[in-house]
């Protein structure tokens, strides 16, 4: 492992990740290797999660290939250097931002979209102009070998690597210093990578999760409100960050909700929902065992069927949670809905208060006003109205947590910009000497006022104006003498 | 408080430390409680706080141009230049600017969202802790907190133990211009940062050096709390053949010994050849003659060093190489003269260690190739100069290096731009502030998409069970998405 480590690092030294070429063509490789290795790669995917090749190409590959375009198209204008506004001092200068790659990028994958999750984060970490160590989480285990088999095959082989190994590999290389890191998964993990990152001053990007609040306000269409939230909630049999963790409602709406909800999930799974293509399963025994365990003591209101054997869970509802429950302790990441019974939108606010700010919220109303309120008197990570999971899919938008559930965000340019240092830059002449016997030593009061005048914002624009006036009188009075020569 | 226990993934109150044992508790809880209340937060509170620190400086100008003077011997055209004027230019830039910084942003949206509102909602972090250090202690304590209070946070200012003058004015007087129910100054050494480090903060912007800066962020990893790190490093200054040897010496000279060299982005050390050396050297000294006099040690523009320890540190560093100009010290006024060394070895304690002094050590290099080898073999600078006729010069050292900023043929000058970010990477730092990046980085950045319930019936083609024709449908939206049309 040091070897390979150490190899990417010379591979970064030579310089040779950085001209906008090499980027492009590395970028358009990978695009290749999506396209033209699409069976393996969804093969991966659903042999790892129970997937159906269309629900694994739908929610991963096409993200991917949609990041990998982006960032072709936009490469030239975000790696072009920003003009920054100057003063009066430096008026006559060059000042600007220069986008420039960090290193070496670490990232960590999770296992509940082994590809996107891995991929999305190279896609930026390639575009910024860095070379890349990709560590795919080893719970996704054919995601993980296919991405060590495909990528060499690709990509510049020095530059980019795949290291596989479990928890022991991972604290092993986590020993490295590298120039930033990014980490999707828990926020325990989180905190152990944040603690390897601070020995060699390593900024982070942790992407992690908590449990995501859906407010259903009796003022909705809860038709399409159920729908989408059972669309967000099962999908990927709820192994999804972003995906709504439990619902708060008034308690009359509970049955409605209920009913609701069955009726979709008819509609998505048929009558049969182990037999339909479209549902997933848990990732392995330990995840469908501890998600077993919240259903103790729950009113299961619809589902609550299980199949170990397949570890299969069915879409369950749960009504009248008490939040101090098991369930309502940690984050879901299953196909179980508890509902908790609120009695207004300030409870539900004080609810989520009390709480870790979540990676998401989710809001149905039709009172904009309402909506408004609720996001303004609380946090997350990112916010979706009417709809669940919605702003993830978003690249303008950037996707990240606050508090527990992360800090930092990518996608899009926020993928580009995390993996660069945006180096300020000033280049003046070494002509004009002249002008800055001003700044230098012995100081007198009269050069404190000069001071202020080129520092001071408005004390410069006053004075600025009144010396452009009298430069035009100036001007003015040539010009008039002139025509009268 | 609610019983932790009870709660699972309940916020932990913050407050680990025995109740009672801790000075701190109290007043974070009474913080905390405040942002709580949501007072902070709109705009024309933040603009009465800023306006308030606008009135601070102003009318103790000259309780601050005093505490400067007795801390670090500041003259008072520095402390105006490098000090107290930034801060208003920054109080003033955030006032004027604070409804547009504030503004929900909104974004491109793809052909899925086009009938959706689509924004990033600036929101304050929280309970915000600012540890500043002692070198620029009126500065590098208010700049951040113009950000942190435009952005609405609840605001903890640790100024520093060592520039006592200062942290006096800071805890006594500042406070009375701020509302205290959501501002507080807590004062104290390591022992006591130690301890306030054990509570949660929403965001903590540290400036010192990389050794504590490594503290902060373990600290800060207990309770994921993001941290900016202003930290330090040796800022290599390469002075190429081709150039005017005493404008160069005049700009260096300048931006190495103001604040008696106590400055993060100051030249560290030059790089050049012999030649240009040979000539550098007549250059400096007049330039130090004609700044400070003969006697610099009565000149009223020169400061001291901050305190004993640092004065010791650095006069121990005058035995490295050969002084060639100054190599003076008092230790009665913790003076030390203007210094140029040479002949330096690479493994010599000043060129191992950041000087933070008015000491500049003169390393040779044969050109700009071997410039660009040494800085690379060390760790990423805070600042990085390089001087030169030539912009080939200029450009082909800011290719090939990584720095937090750079200035071609300049110092720091690029401080007082309020946009230019002033900020660090690998060893000297991350994150940036200053102007509108103060804002951003105290503030988190919420994506927030508010979708109609309307017209649900296009949205069928996103619901299970998925066909071959739905899955072509999908692909072809979504790789829409750089279609900015509406």
């Amino acid at each position: 492992m040091e070897r390979e480590v150490q190899r990417v690092r010379a591979a970064f030294r030579s310089g040779r990740s950085r001209p906008l070429t090499f980027r492009r063509q590395q970028l358009k490789a990978l695009r290749r290797m999506v396209q033209e290795r699409e069976k393996d790669i969804l093969a991966a995917i659903t042999a790892d999660l129970s997937k159906s090749e269309l629900n694994a190409y739908s929610q991963e590959v096409i993200s991917v290939l949609g990041e990998i375009d982006l960032m072709l198209e936009k490469l030239p204008e975000w790696a072009a250097a920003t003009p920054a506004r100057k003063n009066l001092l430096t008026m006559l200068d060059e000042a600007y931002i220069q986008p420039e790659p960090l290193g070496v990028v670490l990232i960590i994958g999770a296992w509940n979209y082994p590809f996107v999750l891995t991929i999305q984060p190279l896609i930026g970490a390639i575009a910024a102009g860095n070379a890349v160590i990709v560590k795919p989480s080893e719970i996704s285990e054919n995601t993980a070998t296919t991405l060590a088999e495909l990528l060499p095959q690709y990509l510049d082989q020095d530059l980019y690597a795949v290291i596989n190994g479990g928890v022991e590999e991972t604290t092993e290389l986590l020993k490295h210093r590298f120039d930033h890191i990014l980490y999707t998964g828990n926020a325990t993990v989180g905190k152990i990578v944040m603690e390897a990152a601070a020995k060699h001053l390593t900024p982070v990007t942790l992407e992690l999760g908590g449990k995501s609040p859906c407010y259903v306000d009796r003022d909705c269409d809860l038709d399409v409100a159920c729908r989408r939230i059972a669309w967000g909630k099962y999908m990927n049999c709820g192994q999804t960050c972003i995906a709504p963790d439990y619902v708060l409602c008034e308690p009359a709406l509970q049955d409605q909700i209920v009913q609701k909800m069955k009726d979709a999930v008819k509609e998505f799974y048929g009558e049969n929902i182990k037999e339909s293509p479209d549902y997933e399963r848990i990732i392995n025994l330990r995840h469908f065992k501890r998600i077993l365990s919240l259903l103790e003591g729950q009113k299961v209101a619809f589902g609550g069927e299980t199949d170990e054997a397949t570890r299969y869970i069915a879409p369950t509802i749960l009504t009248d949670v008490d939040p101090g429950s098991k369930v309502m302790q940690e984050e879901i990441f299953g196909p179980v809905l508890p509902i908790v019974p609120v009695k207004s939108a300030e409870e539900a606010v004080r609810f989520i208060n009390e709480r870790e700010k979540p990676l998401a919220l989710y809001i149905f109303s039709q009172d904009n006003k309402l909506t408004k309120w609720l996001i303004d008197h609380t946090s997350s990570g990112g916010v979706t109205g009417n709809d669940v999971i919605m702003h993830f899919m978003l690249s303008s938008l950037p996707f990240g947590g606050v508090g527990s559930s992360g800090m930092g965000a990518y996608h899009g340019k926020y993928s580009f910009d995390t993996f660069s240092h945006q180096r300020p830059c000033l280049l003046k002449s070494l002509k004009r000497e002249g002008a800055n016997k001003l700044r230098y030593p012995p100081n007198s009061p009269s050069k404190v006022d000069w001071a202020k005048f080129f520092l001071l914002r408005r004390f410069s624009r006053g004075k600025l104006r009144l010396l452009l006036l009298t430069l035009l009188g100036v001007l003015v009075a040539v010009l008039i003498k002139a025509g009268h020569c | 408080m609610s019983d932790k226990g009870s709660k699972g993934l309940a916020k932990d109150p913050g407050s680990e430390p025995t109740p009672g044992m801790d000075p701190f508790t109290d007043t974070l809880q009474r913080l905390r409680e405040a942002f709580g209340s949501g007072r902070t937060r709109p705009a024309e509170f933040r603009a009465a706080q800023l306006r308030g620190l606008g009135r601070f400086l102003r009318e103790n100008k000259q309780l601050l141009q005093g505490a400067l003077a007795q801390d670090l011997h500041k003259s008072a055209f520095e402390g105006d230049v490098s000090e107290i004027i930034i801060c208003q230019n920054e109080v003033d830039l955030a006032l004027k600017n604070l409804h547009a910084w504030m503004k929900d942003e909104s974004v491109a949206k793809n052909l899925f969202t086009q009938l959706d509102s689509a924004f990033i909602r600036k929101e304050p972090f929280g309970l915000v802790l600012i540890v500043a250090p002692w070198n620029y202690p009126v500065n590098l304590t208010l700049v951040p907190l113009v950000g942190a209070l435009a952005a609405g946070n609840c605001v903890v200012l640790k100024p520093s133990e060592i520039s006592k003058g200062t942290e006096k004015v800071l805890a006594e007087v500042l406070p009375r211009y701020l509302d205290q129910s959501c501002f507080a100054v807590v004062l104290g050494g390591p022992e006591e940062t130690g301890q306030l480090l054990k509570h949660k903060f929403d965001y903590i912007l540290f400036t010192g050096s990389p050794r504590v800066g490594k503290i902060i962020m373990a600290a800060a990893t207990k309770h994921l709390t993001p941290v900016t790190l202003e930290l330090g490093g040796k800022n290599p200054c390469y002075v190429d053949d081709d150039c005017d040897p005493q404008t160069v010496a005049n700009r260096v000279a300048w931006f190495r010994y103001f604040n008696t060299g106590q400055t993060c982005v100051a030249p560290d050390y030059v790089l050049c050849s012999p030649e240009m050396q040979a000539r550098l050297l007549p250059a400096l000294q007049s330039a130090i003659t004609r700044f400070y006099g003969e006697d610099p040690q009565s000149s009223p523009d020169l400061g001291r060093i901050i305190n004993h320890k640092h004065f010791q540190r650095l006069r121990d560093l005058l035995s490295c190489g050969r002084v060639a100009i100054g190599g003076q010290s008092d230790e009665s006024e913790c003076y030390i003269a203007p210094t140029v060394l040479v002949d330096v070895q690479e493994t010599e304690p000043v060129m191992q260690e950041e000087i933070f002094g008015p000491i500049l050590p003169i390393m040779n290099v044969r050109g700009l190739d071997e410039a660009i080898d040494f800085i690379n073999r060390r760790e990423k600078p805070l600042a990085l100069y390089a001087f030169s006729n030539s912009n080939q010069v200029v450009n082909r050292m800011l290719d090939r290096t990584s720095s937090g900023s750079f200035g071609g043929n300049e110092g720091f000058m690029y401080m007082t731009l309020s946009s230019m970010p002033l900020g660090g990477v690998g060893n000297s730092g991350m994150g940036r502030y200053h102007g509108k990046f103060s804002f951003d980085t105290f503030s988190h950045h919420r994506a927030c998409l508010l979708s109609c319930s309307g017209l649900e019936k296009l949205n069928a083609i996103r619901y299970p069970p998925y066909s071959e024709w739905k899955q072509q449908l999908i692909s072809w939206a979504l790789g829409k998405q750089s279609c900015t049309l509406l």
